[in-house]
Order: C-alpha cells, then sequence, then structure tokens
C-alpha cells in the first residue's frame, strides 16, 4: 500500500496561522480521501513557516469498486418512463433485471462504478482543499486568481511504495506538483529533490529545516533554560510565544543577550511587555530578586560569528525600545508625583469617549465613584477610601505607559499610585478592581478593592441595560455576561450580602433593574449549574423574597440541595405538594383562600393534633433559623415535619363531611405551604 | 545573491545605491512628488498605479510627514519630516521576495551574518480605502521595511496584484551605518571636502515644524483648506469627462488626487494641533477615504488606469 507526500510550499505564513492551517490540511484531505473510499492507515500534519506538509501512510492504490442497485417502473410501464430510467441509471435495456414484488413484477438495474487509482483522486482532493482552504485571511498575488494565505510557490504531491515513487499529476493556476522543495530560506536555498516522507524530513534536516513544530519549540525551550540555568537564571514560561517564535524559525538559534544596566530599574511587567510584544523576546529573571536581567531571542540561522552580530543588532533594538519605556516611565512617574498627582490624568479623560451614548471616561469615573461610596457599607470597606480609590483607578489610562502598551492598565495604575504616596489599599484597587477578567481569574478580596470592582462592573451593565444594548445570543460585543459573572463571583467569594437591586437603582439612571436581576440570576443559573447545583433548587431559591441578595440565595440553594438528597427532604417534598395540590384545588373550587389559620380546636384526629404540635413548634424554629440565615437549622426544621405531615395524609381525610372540620384542615394545609415556603419555593422542586 | 559590495558610507550612499539597484531590476525610477503626503503610499506612482490592469514597475525616494512625530529633533528616530523608499511592481513578480533580499545585500547587509525574518503584518490605510496582506522584514529584530501585497485600493480590487516594497529610510540607515542617533549620521561622504550630517541639514528644520504643527499652525486655516480641498475634489470629478476645448476625453483623475492629498495633510496637521477629538477623528478619516475613492473610481476610466476604449463599447 503506497504513501503519500504532500506538502504547499509558499511565502512565509504567519506564525498564529500555522498550526490550525496544518490541522486543516489534514482534515480536508483525509475526508475527501476517505469520501472517495480511498482509507488510509496514518495521518500527520506538519507546519514550517514556508510549507505545510502531510504524510499519509497505508493508503489503498485505487478506490473500490461500488455496486448500486435502483429501482425502476413496472414491467409493462410505457417505453418513456423505462428509457427515463434508463437514462439516469446509466444502462441498457438488456441489462435490466426483473424480480417480483408485492407490487408485481419491477426492473432493477445494477450499476457499477468502477474503483478509481488513487493519484486521480488525490488531484481531485488536493485541488478541491486548495481552493477551499479555510484561511481566516487570504489573498490574491502577481497576475492569478487563485487565494492562499501567502503566494503559493511549489507543490509535492508524491505517491510512494516498495516499487518506487511517483508524482501524482496535478496542476493548478500554473503549478505543477513535483517531487522537489528547497531547503532553509539563506543557509541551504537549492532544490530538494525527495522520494517519500522519512527521506523529506531527513533531507530537509540536513538542508537546516525543522519540520516538526513541537521540535522546534522544545529545542528552544529546552536550549533556552539551559543557558539560563548556566547564568544561574531562569526563563519566564510563556507557551503562547514560545508556539509564536516556533512558528517563525525553520531552523532556531537561541541567542541570550544582556538588557543594559540602565534598563534594569523598570518594574518587570514592562521590562517583559516591551519585550515580548515589539521583539518576541524572552524574558529572563534572577529568581532571587525577581528582575528581569536578560533576554532571549530566537534568531532563524547559524553564522560565522556565532550570532554575535544578530546579538548585537537585537541588542540595539531593545535598548532603543526600552529607552521609550524608560522615557514614558519617567515622564509618568513625574506626573504621578506632582503636585496634582494622578487627577492630572483623570481630568483628560473627559475627552475620552467611553461610549457615545453613555458619555466620557471621566463621567464614568465619576459615577463608579460615587457608587463605591454607597457599595462600601455593604462589603466593610471605608467609603472615603473606597471613592478615593474609584476616582484614580482609571487614571493611568492617560498615561504615557498605558497608551504605548494598553495591557498594562491597572498593573502601572497601582505603580503610580504608589508613587504618589496613596493609602495601599487604593493603590491596590487601581490594580485589582477590573478583576475577575475570566472564570479563572482572581477575584479580589481587599474591600476596597472589591467594592470599587463592584461599582465599574455595575456601573457598566446598568449603562447598557439603560441604552438598551444588552447581549443577545452570541453577541455580547461590550462582555456584559462577563461583568455580570464578575459581580456574581466578587459578592460570592467574599461572603458579601449585597442587596443588588438597591445598587443597580443607584447606578447609571434607566436602567431596568428587574430586567437586570432576571439577566443576573440567569448568569448564577449557569455558574451554578457547573457547580452542579440542580436549576430546579436554583428556581425554587430565586422565588424568595431577598432574592437578588446572591449569597443568601446561593447559601440557602446548597442547603436545599443537600436536603433533597437525604429521605425526609425527598418525602417531605411529596407531602408538601399533596398538600399544596389539596388546597389548590379547593382554593379553586370553593373561591376562597384558605389562609385564615386552623384552629386546633376543631382537630379530631391523633394525627391532627400532632401535626398542629409541629407546625407550631417546628415551624417556629424554621422561621428564627431563616431570620438568622441558618438554613442548615431551617432544613432541619422541615426534616422535622416530614413525619407528622406523612402520618397525617395516612390517618386523615382532608376533605371530611363536617364542613367546619373540612375547612380547618384545609387552613392546615395551607399552614404546612407556609411553614415550607419560609425556605424555598418547593412547587419549583421536580420529581 | 549579489555579492555584497561592502559598507556603504553615508544616508546618500544608500539612496544611490537603492536607486541603481532597482533601476538593474527594471524599474522606473521616479522622483519624489511634490506634495506634502504622509507615506510614499501616498505618491500617484503607488496609489493610482496600483489600480486597473495595466502593468507598472517604479521605484522612489519620497519624503514623508507626519507632523505629530515631531520631537523637535531630540528623539534619536521620530522625525515629523523623514524618507521612504518605495517600490511598486505590478504584476507582484514571483521572485519579488528575492528581489527585496537583493536591495538589502546592495546597501550592505551581509545575509550570511544577519538574521532576516518576514513577520506577519497586514496593511491597512484607512484614509486611502486600502489594504494588503505581507509582513513587516526585521533584520535582527528590526523592523527595516514594510512588504505588501496590495489587495484593494481605493476600495477597488486590485488585479493584478501590486507588490509594494517600503523602506524607512532613516532607520535602515542608521543600522547599516551603525549610528545611534539620526541627526548623527553621515548625509553625504563623511570624507568629503564639505562633510555634512543629518543634523546639519534637519535639526533646525525639525525644531521650526514642531514649533509650528504643534503650537503654532493656524487652526482656522487648515480646517478651511481641508474643506476647500474635498469640495474642489468633488468639482473636479464632476466635470463632464470631454473637454469642451478640445473635444477629447479628459478625466482629471490627478489633479482631483492632488486635493485629496491635500485634505488628508491638513488633517495630519490639524491632527498634530490637538484640535480633533476622538470621534471626529474617525469622522474626517472617513472624509478623507471617500475622496480616495472617488479619485480611484476616475483613475480607473482613464487610460493609465487600464481603460480602453472597447471597455466604453
Amino acid at each position: 500500500m503506497p504513501d503519500l507526500l504532500i506538502e504547499l510550499f509558499s511565502e512565509e505564513i504567519p506564525a498564529r496561522m500555522q498550526a490550525r492551517a496544518a490541522d486543516d490540511l489534514k482534515k480536508k484531505v483525509t475526508d475527501g480521501l476517505v469520501e472517495a473510499g480511498l482509507t488510509y492507515a496514518g495521518a500527520a500534519a506538519f507546519s514550517t513557516p514556508r510549507r505545510l506538509t502531510l504524510t499519509l501512510d497505508g493508503l489503498l492504490a485505487e478506490s473500490p469498486t461500488v455496486r448500486e442497485e435502483r429501482k425502476g417502473p413496472k414491467v409493462g410501464a410505457p417505453d418513456k418512463a423505462i428509457e427515463g430510467f434508463l437514462r439516469g441509471a446509466g444502462v441498457t435495456r438488456d441489462q435490466l433485471e426483473e424480480r417480483e414484488t408485492p407490487k408485481g413484477a419491477v426492473y432493477f438495474a445494477t450499476i457499477e462504478k468502477p474503483g478509481r487509482p488513487a493519484a486521480e483522486i488525490i488531484a481531485e482532493v488536493l485541488d478541491t482543499t486548495i481552493r477551499n482552504f479555510p484561511w481566516s485571511k487570504s489573498m490574491r498575488w502577481g497576475a492569478g486568481s487563485l487565494r492562499w494565505v501567502r503566494p503559493l510557490h511549489s507543490i509535492i504531491c508524491l505517491l510512494s511504495s516498495d516499487e518506487g515513487a511517483e508524482v501524482v499529476p496535478f496542476e493548478i493556476e500554473g503549478i505543477n506538483a513535483s517531487n522537489t522543495t528547497f531547503g532553509h530560506r539563506f543557509m541551504a536555498p537549492a532544490k530538494v529533490t525527495v522520494s517519500g516522507f522519512d527521506d523529506y524530513a531527513a533531507q530537509l534536516k540536513r538542508a537546516f529545516v525543522v519540520l516538526d513544530p513541537q521540535e522546534r519549540a522544545d529545542a528552544i525551550w529546552q536550549d533556552a533554560t539551559n543557558q539560563a540555568f548556566a547564568s544561574g537564571l531562569d526563563v519566564v514560561e510563556d507557551k503562547g510565544l514560545l508556539a509564536e517564535v516556533a512558528g517563525l524559525v525553520e531552523w532556531p538559534v537561541v541567542l541570550m543577550g544582556e538588557i543594559a544596566e540602565d534598563f534594569l530599574g523598570l518594574p518587570a511587567e514592562v521590562l517583559q511587555t516591551s519585550m515580548k510584544e515589539h521583539q518576541k523576546f524572552f524574558s529572563v529573571r534572577n529568581s532571587k530578586t525577581g528582575r528581569i536581567e536578560r533576554f532571549i531571542t530566537v534568531a532563524n540561522r547559524e553564522t560565522a560569528d556565532n550570532g554575535a552580530t544578530i546579538l548585537a543588532g537585537n541588542q540595539k533594538v531593545l535598548s532603543a525600545r526600552l529607552a521609550d519605556a524608560k522615557f514614558f516611565w519617567e515622564n509618568d512617574l513625574r506626573v504621578a508625583k506632582s503636585e496634582t498627582g494622578m487627577t492630572a490624568w483623570t481630568e483628560k479623560l473627559s475627552n475620552v469617549t467611553f461610549h457615545n451614548k453613555l458619555g466620557t471616561q471621566a463621567a464614568r469615573i465619576d459615577r463608579i465613584a460615587a457608587l463605591s461610596r454607597e457599595i462600601a457599607s455593604v462589603v466593610g470597606a471605608d467609603a472615603d477610601l473606597a471613592e478615593q480609590a474609584a476616582k484614580v483607578a482609571k487614571a493611568d489610562l492617560s498615561s504615557e505607559m498605558v497608551y504605548e502598551f494598553p495591557e498594562l492598565q491597572g498593573l502601572m495604575g497601582r505603580y503610580y499610585a504608589e508613587a504618589a504616596c496613596l493609602p495601599q489599599e487604593v493603590a491596590n484597587a487601581c490594580e485589582q478592581h477590573y478583576s475577575p477578567l475570566g472564570p479563572s481569574d482572581v477575584v479580589p478580596t481587599e474591600a476596597v478593592s472589591v467594592a470599587v470592582a463592584l461599582a465599574d462592573k455595575i456601573d457598566t451593565l446598568t449603562g447598557f441595560w439603560a441604552i438598551d444594548e444588552k447581549p443577545t445570543g452570541s453577541k455580547d460585543p461590550f462582555a456584559l455576561r462577563r461583568a455580570a459573572l464578575g459581580v456574581i463571583r466578587l459578592v460570592l467569594e467574599n461572603d458579601d450580602h449585597v442587596a443588588l437591586k438597591e445598587i443597580f437603582a443607584k447606578g447609571y439612571e434607566g436602567a431596568d433593574v428587574e430586567d437586570l436581576m432576571s439577566f443576573f440570576h440567569d448568569r448564577l443559573k449557569v455558574f451554578l449549574r457547573d457547580q452542579g447545583v440542580r436549576h430546579d433548587v436554583i428556581d425554587a431559591c430565586i422565588e424568595m423574597d431577598g432574592n437578588d441578595d446572591l449569597t443568601l440565595l446561593v447559601k440557602r440553594a446548597r442547603a436545599l440541595q443537600e436536603f433533597l438528597g437525604t429521605d425526609d427532604g425527598v418525602n417531605l417534598v411529596q407531602g408538601f405538594k399533596r398538600a399544596n395540590n389539596i388546597l389548590t384545588q379547593a382554593e379553586e373550587k370553593d373561591g376562597v383562600e384558605y389562609s385564615y389559620g386552623a384552629d386546633r380546636k376543631f382537630a379530631t384526629d391523633d394525627a391532627e393534633k400532632a401535626l398542629f404540635d409541629a407546625l407550631e413548634g417546628d415551624g417556629g424554629a424554621i422561621s428564627t433559623a431563616i431570620e438568622t440565615e441558618d438554613f442548615a437549622a431551617a432544613m432541619g426544621g422541615l426534616a422535622a415535619l416530614r413525619q407528622p405531615i406523612d402520618t397525617f395524609f395516612e390517618a386523615v381525610q382532608v376533605n371530611a363531611d363536617n364542613e367546619i372540620v373540612r375547612r380547618n384542615r384545609l387552613n392546615l394545609l395551607s399552614d404546612i405551604r407556609k411553614a415550607c415556603g419560609q425556605v424555598a419555593d418547593l412547587s419549583q422542586i421536580e420529581g | 545573491m549579489t555579492q555584497a559590495p561592502g559598507a556603504p558610507r553615508s544616508f546618500q550612499e544608500i539612496i544611490l545605491r537603492l536607486q541603481t539597484y532597482w533601476a538593474s531590476k527594471g524599474c522606473a525610477i521616479l522622483q519624489p512628488y511634490d506634495m506634502e503626503v504622509g507615506a510614499g503610499t501616498f505618491h500617484p506612482a503607488t496609489t493610482l498605479r496600483a489600480l486597473g490592469s495595466n502593468a507598472w514597475a517604479a521605484a522612489y525616494v519620497q519624503p514623508s510627514r507626519r507632523p505629530t512625530d515631531g520631537r523637535y529633533g531630540e528623539n534619536p528616530n521620530r522625525l515629523q519630516h523623514y524618507y521612504q523608499y518605495q517600490v511598486l511592481i505590478k504584476p507582484s513578480p514571483p521572485d519579488l521576495q528575492e528581489l527585496y533580499l537583493g536591495s538589502l545585500a546592495a546597501i550592505g547587509i551581509d545575509m550570511q551574518l544577519h538574521d532576516i525574518r518576514f513577520v506577519e503584518d497586514d496593511w491597512e490605510s484607512p484614509t486611502l480605502g486600502a489594504w494588503g496582506l505581507g509582513w513587516e522584514v526585521w533584520c535582527d529584530g528590526m523592523e527595516v521595511s514594510q512588504f505588501t501585497y496590495f489587495q484593494q485600493v481605493g476600495g477597488h480590487d486590485c488585479a493584478p496584484v501590486s507588490g509594494e516594497l517600503t523602506y524607512g529610510l532613516e532607520r535602515l540607515a542608521m543600522y547599516v551605518l551603525g549610528v545611534d542617533h539620526v541627526m548623527d549620521m553621515p548625509f553625504n561622504d563623511p570624507q568629503s571636502p564639505i562633510a555634512l550630517k543629518y543634523g546639519d541639514i534637519f535639526k533646525q528644520t525639525e525644531e521650526e515644524y514642531a514649533r509650528w504643527n504643534f503650537d503654532v499652525a493656524n487652526t482656522e486655516v487648515l480646517l478651511r483648506h481641508f474643506e476647500e480641498a474635498e469640495a474642489e475634489c468633488a468639482a473636479i470629478l464632476a466635470r463632464d469627462h470631454v473637454d469642451p476645448k478640445t473635444g477629447k476625453r479628459i478625466i482629471m483623475a490627478h489633479p482631483a488626487y492632488d486635493q485629496c492629498i491635500k485634505a488628508s495633510h491638513m488633517f495630519n496637521l490639524l491632527d498634530a494641533r490637538g484640535v480633533i477629538s476622538v470621534t471626529e477623528r474617525q469622522a474626517y478619516i472617513g472624509r478623507v477615504r471617500a475622496l480616495a475613492k472617488q479619485c480611484a473610481d476616475a483613475f480607473v476610466l482613464t487610460e493609465a488606469g487600464g481603460f480602453s476604449n472597447e471597455d466604453a463599447a
């Protein structure tokens, strides 16, 4: 069985697209081949900056012959119908077979699709693959109309077996498939002729091309860590950068260089960001001091001077970059330490639009500051500090450093707030008030940070609710779901009791508070479902008063879920539902609401009296427990009601003949409903 | 690959070598366009000639002005007036990358010692309504050129596609000459009887223009010029294609495009004066783009834009 080698050789493919493209090549080609009946044993795809490569082994030499049977018209049908059938099936009349069916004799045709040689199928599949390749961005070049990520130069399409290798005849827009490729652009640019995948990979390596991106990444990482280790340092790990750098070179050569003394005083994050974003350098850290002291760059070639020229050039570029960063840092520090301090920046934000319907950043900061004050007392923060923190938390957006490196927002705020000698809580809030950004991001715990973080997100949410820019379906351009989840996590993880509806009402004017609250409840359901809380349990708790205090809501839900996991829980819900059903029917029938309270003196049965006792005792215990938010005790109270309710239903007929007794019993059922209703709306519970 | 011809000694030698190199590769060596532009791309030899079906190969130096980048001549590599070297070949030849690398060798970059890389960088000019795919070219980690395959200009698909190379001459030359501050760079041969450095020629003008750009330029006048240029562009294009005097079909795409260039520069000056807010900015860019698009629409109806009488029939 033959093996297939395909290489698409082009000008430099963007690093971020390579891995995906190799996968797509594998999928498109193998899907196409299999669909045409050409199965294979194994497949692997690789990428370098200049090539996408696919190797398949154990491919069928030709597709199997396929027989298809087609049912035609009845025997004796008009000639026209029969001729039509013959044309469609591509057979002649004498090839038809007559067969008896329950509906009489019918013509059948057997159509045979002969197998086709692999090369023919491969050429078709490759053509379709190249013409329909799912590049996120593609282009035309020269005078042609073909699209590829960058100009496509040559194609290997080679079938090889024990007997030898044969180029698959294939042509696309003037490029003929061959068995040749090229080595490293500078170190071995000559043509390379290959006989199969193993030969191809081996020859490429001799021509200074490492085909496998993982092999390049591993080599870079190993060499980088070794060089750093030899100097008593370590490399700051960055998997994304490693993958990107591995996609920029065919022959990685790791070089470590010094950062000039002048720049070592810059914050580590600034060094790291500048080196990574502009130069794609790794940072090398002194683990004792935490300082970034060197950099690692990955060149694409070996040189006679062992990279000395390359390293010197890179060092020079870095110095120019860091001189900029240092310039920004020093200018910013000057502002932060000046008399006006960070407020000079905040004032500038009055020229920056946040959203054309929601005003400027400066206006937003004023709102967040006011809201932070309101929230402060609820989350245990000092109101003055919270307001002060909110006022400077976004000031760094006007700083030169954040203008250059937007990803350093917040962090620079902390540095500058510290430089301005603001209280540490304020400085920390500058950094932390954006958090949590994603589901795995850490939630701030300092009260001042929590207050500002909540105010920031709630201002955003109420603002976009007020101008009716809510998320719809998969569209959430302002990341409002993330903001709501942030609020949920801030409140829950800090165990804060925040009456959100009150806070919403103090947010951006004009937001529909009830609608926003139900959006929060939806987000909460998603969040809790991921943690294994049943949706009906959450629904039962959302029906209760105070459902905008999410901490309370979740405590209630967790206690209820635990209770429902017990025998008492399951039975109590049954009892409750039975009581509820009987009561609801009676209320509908009689047109009254039985909520006057039952009178013990009309109790006739022992079980009935026992239920009176239980509702007085345990029912009272439940309300006390609820008042103190002791949901475990409340569930205990419910558990204690289970036996008397069960016994009551076993022994007593609610719809007694005596109307007074009947009404009293219905009122008793209402008391059950009330007692249970203090804990949750059990009618929402399924099963 | 061309033999490395030894190190150049001055800024002008690098320019001359690029001129000689691209001339030897068949490009028409044009002169700079005689208007203030923000980049070599604005030269009609690129913007307009990238449109239509006619083949084209041109190279030229273009003085470029970016008022907001002025630093009074103090920043080692930021200038409000600088030079770009621009090459445009249509259709883009299959060996354009090799041709480009040859030009680096021609200015003394030894490929055996340096690390040259093509790093993804998609180019877009919102003011020209143009975009393309390509790279920034790195030499030892420094960006030395932009390499772009034009896909669209003035809202028109480019067919055939042009290959565009843009060299930031000062930065490239500083690297090749080993100079750390642009003002210290030898402009002519340092052995000349009257040796001139870049700073001897441009330090004072950088100061003068920085002051004017940032603090003095009359914004009312600039704004009026912007609006006049915008109106004139539309007025030119609104004229009948047939000239009543000569009876010839003369579409005035180039004069109209001059007005587009003028409007673009007025916008840049207004921007440097800090009188354009973030929201207004987008609106101004949109207005310039609309002009560029109308000029492109007009150019493709001209002979240079690939229009033939058969098209008309």
